[in-house]
């Protein structure tokens, strides 16, 4: 398979949101708008691209019964990583993404990854597997948290389009089910044109 | 393909991995404990500029702690020429919906209410979150207000006091005021050992 297409396979065919219904908890707990979608979802690629490559290129050491154990320590250190270096030197990102990072570590998706495919396929073809699962991912979250804002907050990518106050559910937990079942019907419908 | 399972082999690659990790975390830890102290302290700085008048001191390095109801609160004195011109009180109150809310309150020296500011909450996105828009009216509502005054009542109009809340988040809001209660106390108690001190 060509590295472009492990890439888009991941966007739509494979996609992380709609398609293989993973990773939920930040997808429902993160999308309040649009900018904290993609901020999570762009965490999440970066963790995803490095912990794969990582787990392909030590995968034949580790042997099969800890593997689990070992690619959790892997993980979670590459999330600490990111928390450590965004704190230190983009705090004003964090200060908006710094409650989501620490819930990159139990993102099915990454571990997902590494179990069904980074620790059977070659160092850079893990790496266009997690970009594109990543960039698929990062997508479905910006678009649910821009459908979210705009319904509940009136607004698109933090500006306001005219005062009052917009549907409130869409921004609260019941909001983000209701979006994210109509999304996936309507992501369905149209994939199996 | 994968090594063999033996009890040795999962102990010693375990015990590798953990070792490798620890030693990143280890190190990375030392490279940016700087950085990131910089960049909190930068920010506490930012929050004092808010809410004091104008000051030449360096607050954040004469910092004192009181006690007020058994709550700790951090004192920033700003000075101006030697004399206080204000004190910005780091206060904080756990009864907001989503946990700690974290405030600076900017005082000037007769306990008139500067401005206030937040350093952390963690309150619903889209309702409870406006507490952070420094420009909105609830935030706004509270300067020029002096706690002493009998005119104002520290709460929120559904509690029979003299503030609005952010519609759709009266525990936030409420939990708002109880910090600026809390900064309050400690204002108090900073004159009175301040006195001390100088008597």
């Amino acid at each position: 398979m060509s590295k472009l297409s492990l890439i888009t396979k991941g966007l739509i065919k494979d996609n992380p949101t709609f398609v293989l219904v993973l990773g939920m908890c930040p997808t429902l707990g993160t999308t309040t708008s649009a900018i904290n979608g993609l901020g999570m979802g762009l965490a999440t690629t970066f963790v995803l691209v490095l912990s794969n490559m990582l787990i392909s290129a030590v995968a034949s050491l580790i042997p099969s019964k800890v593997k689990i154990p070992c690619y959790i320590v892997i993980i979670a250190s590459l999330v600490t990583v990111l928390q450590f270096v965004m704190q230190a030197y983009v705090p004003a990102l964090y200060e908006t993404l710094g409650l989501f990072i620490p819930l990159i570590v139990v993102n099915c998706i990454v571990l997902g990854r590494a179990e069904a495919y980074a620790c059977k396929n070659s160092v850079i073809d893990s790496a266009c597997d997690g970009l594109g699962i990543g960039l698929g991912f990062s997508l479905s979250l910006t678009v649910i948290g821009f459908v979210r804002e705009l319904l509940g907050g009136l607004s698109i990518f933090g500006n306001k389009l005219c005062d009052g106050d917009g549907m409130l559910a869409f921004v609260l937990a019941p909001g983000a089910f209701l979006v994210l079942g109509y999304l996936m019907m309507l992501f369905n419908k149209a994939k199996a044109k | 393909m994968a090594r063999e399972s033996t009890f040795t082999n999962m102990v010693v690659t375990l015990f590798a991995v953990c070792l490798v990790a620890a030693a990143v975390l280890g190190g990375l830890y030392a490279l940016t404990k700087e950085p990131i102290e910089a960049a909190q302290t930068a920010k506490i700085n930012a929050a004092i500029g808010g809410v004091v008048p104008e000051f030449d001191n360096a607050p954040s390095a004469e910092k004192f702690t009181v006690e007020a109801n058994g709550k700790q609160a951090t004192v920033y004195p700003a000075k101006k020429g030697g004399e206080v011109v204000g004190y910005a009180i780091e206060a904080s109150s756990s009864a907001g919906f989503g946990g700690n809310i974290t405030l600076m309150v900017g005082f000037k020296p007769d306990g008139t209410i500067v401005n206030t500011s937040v350093i952390s909450h963690a309150e619903t996105p889209g309702l409870g979150a406006k507490i952070s828009e420094s420009e909105s009216h609830f935030v706004t509502q509270f300067q020029g207000a002096n706690p002493a005054d009998p005119s104002f009542k520290f709460a929120v109009k559904k509690d029979g006091g003299s503030f609005d809340a952010i519609t759709a988040s009266t525990i936030t809001s409420r939990a708002y005021i109880d910090v600026l209660n809390n900064a309050y106390n400690a204002f108090l108690n900073i004159n009175k050992s301040g006195e001390a001190q100088q008597n």
